[in-house]
């Protein structure tokens, strides 16, 4: 079992989709949302998911094909 | 020793032991070092900091960790140049540049850099690591080299071999990953989660971070104890800008210099903007950017310091600047021209910034004004290359004559 921290980052046309909910249904993963702020134009979520690593690898590039950007909690590491 | 007390959470207030964690348990926010100012107030003074080293360390008071842990590469204490030529010409009286390319590898990464290597060999680390595709690689490889400490350096492959050659000779493992640099970013993240090195700028971030106040620090010092008007800041993650508000704030918060009510200006490229289109939308939603910028050591399209970036500009009532990109180049040549530094292509986003704000007429022409450059124009000669036009003649006087003159009635 593995357990990896996340930011999804939503646009406006997203908002409405149960993506979090659907990603917890398709694939064997258990989401824990730990904050996030939604609002009109756009939202994020950071979440913890927990599974296998395959699991979650193959969880999150399905959530990227749905059209959510998916980054490192931490931001961007890789520095000029 | 170092005045912390421990870390806390920027967002729910958790606290949590001095170790290098960067993220709290419980919100996933990020840490911040927290201090006994009480216990520092009672041991600081502007005499004690003038009789310090003549380095970043002299504030090692307000740091979490000290030169006496580790290494002191002579980093920090750079010029701060009254900018009287520049100053004239965009009718600012009181403007200087805080060069910070006279620093050990040329950038203001070493002030973070530091930091993060003296509390690594606190910790007992034993090897210092980054992903960086420039100023931060140089960084660490040298910082690594003094130490001891071994040096990892990640990249992505696609880039110009000359970027990294200012790690490479300072003896670091180069890691040249294959892969976008969203994937450069995400195995980094994962490699820092799952080793036990020193990830400078991951979970070693929360006392990396603190280096940037040194600047804050300094330029108060220089200006005779007294913060300035006005900063003009580049933004990468935007945690250089969150940390010189920080420091000057310390500092009147100990009483070492009188009320801040200095302006913060940030600047992005064009091509990177995402804190300033938040701003310009009147938002403290930062939308994650495809950087496409010339500008390549601002090219941080998720800044992780994006939202605590708006709040310094809010706080302090600055505001928060694009340089189209077409004018980055100009405005370096502009600031060699005028003021005989050549800065990287980060200076040539604050200049340009610099100029949109002064043609605002918002400054008063007396306003103390700071711009600061963080990076020497050396490292990104390939921007500025189009300038080299010499003037051509044969090995002839009046040729040379000739020739000269021609170039004469050209310009």
């Amino acid at each position: 079992m593995g357990m990896t921290r996340v930011k999804f980052t939503y646009e406006q046309e997203m908002i409405k989709r149960p993506i979090i909910f659907d990603l917890g249904r398709r694939f064997e993963i258990v989401t824990n949302i730990r904050r996030a702020d939604v609002r009109e134009d756009m939202g994020w979520v950071i979440l913890e998911l927990e599974g296998e690593e395959d699991e979650i690898r193959r969880g999150l590039d399905w959530v990227v094909q749905c059209g959510v950007r998916v980054d490192p909690i931490a931001g961007d590491v890789v520095e000029g | 020793m170092p005045f912390v007390k421990s870390l806390f959470c920027r967002e729910c207030g958790r606290h949590y032991p001095v170790e290098p964690e960067h993220v709290c348990e419980f919100c996933f926010g990020p840490l911040e070092v927290g201090y006994d100012y009480d216990a520092i107030a009672g041991a600081v003074s502007r005499e004690r900091i003038i009789d310090g080293p003549l380095s970043m360390w002299r504030y090692q008071d307000l740091l979490p960790t000290t030169r006496e842990c580790g290494i002191d590469m002579g980093t920090g204490f750079t010029p701060l140049t009254r900018a009287e030529n520049l100053g004239r010409l965009l009718g600012l009286n009181c403007l200087y540049i805080k060069n910070d390319s006279t620093n050990p590898t040329f950038s203001f990464k070493d002030r973070v850099v530091s930091v993060a290597t003296n509390k690594a060999l606190e910790f007992g680390f034993e090897t210092l690591a980054c992903a960086s595709t420039g100023n931060l690689a140089g960084a660490v490889s040298a910082h690594g080299a003094k130490s001891g400490l071994d040096t990892m350096v990640f990249f992505p492959s696609d880039l110009e071999k000359g970027k990294i050659l200012g790690a490479a000779i300072y003896g670091a493992t180069l890691v040249a990953v294959d892969g976008t640099y969203d994937q450069v970013n995400r195995l980094c993240s994962e490699l820092a989660d799952n080793h036990r090195w020193a990830f400078v700028n991951v979970n070693m971030r929360p006392f990396y971070a603190e280096g940037s106040k040194t600047l804050g620090y300094e330029v108060a010092e220089q200006l005779g104890w007294r913060a300035p008007d006005r900063c003009i800041v580049p933004a990468a993650s935007g945690s250089l800008f969150t940390k010189i508000w920080k420091g000057l704030r310390e500092f009147a918060d100990l009483g070492l210099i009188g009320k801040v009510s200095t302006k913060m200006h940030l600047a992005q490229p064009e091509g990177c903007a995402p804190i300033v289109d938040a701003f310009d939308q009147d938002s403290y939603h930062v939308k994650p950017v495809r950087p496409d910028t010339v500008a390549k050591s601002l090219a941080i399209g998720n800044p992780a310091d994006g939202f605590y970036s708006l709040k310094t500009v809010a706080d302090s009532g600055g505001s928060a600047l694009v340089a189209p990109e077409e004018e980055i180049v100009d405005a370096i040549q502009l600031l060699a021209e005028t003021e005989g530094i050549f800065t990287e292509t980060a200076g040539g986003v604050v200049i340009s910034a610099l100029r949109k704000i002064a043609a605002a007429g918002i400054i008063d022409p007396d306003e103390v004004v700071v711009a600061f450059v963080t990076g020497n124009g050396l490292k990104t000669q390939e921007a500025v290359e189009r300038l080299v036009d010499p003037v051509r003649t044969e090995p002839d006087y009046e040729a040379f004559e000739t020739a000269l003159a021609a170039r004469g009635s050209r310009s």
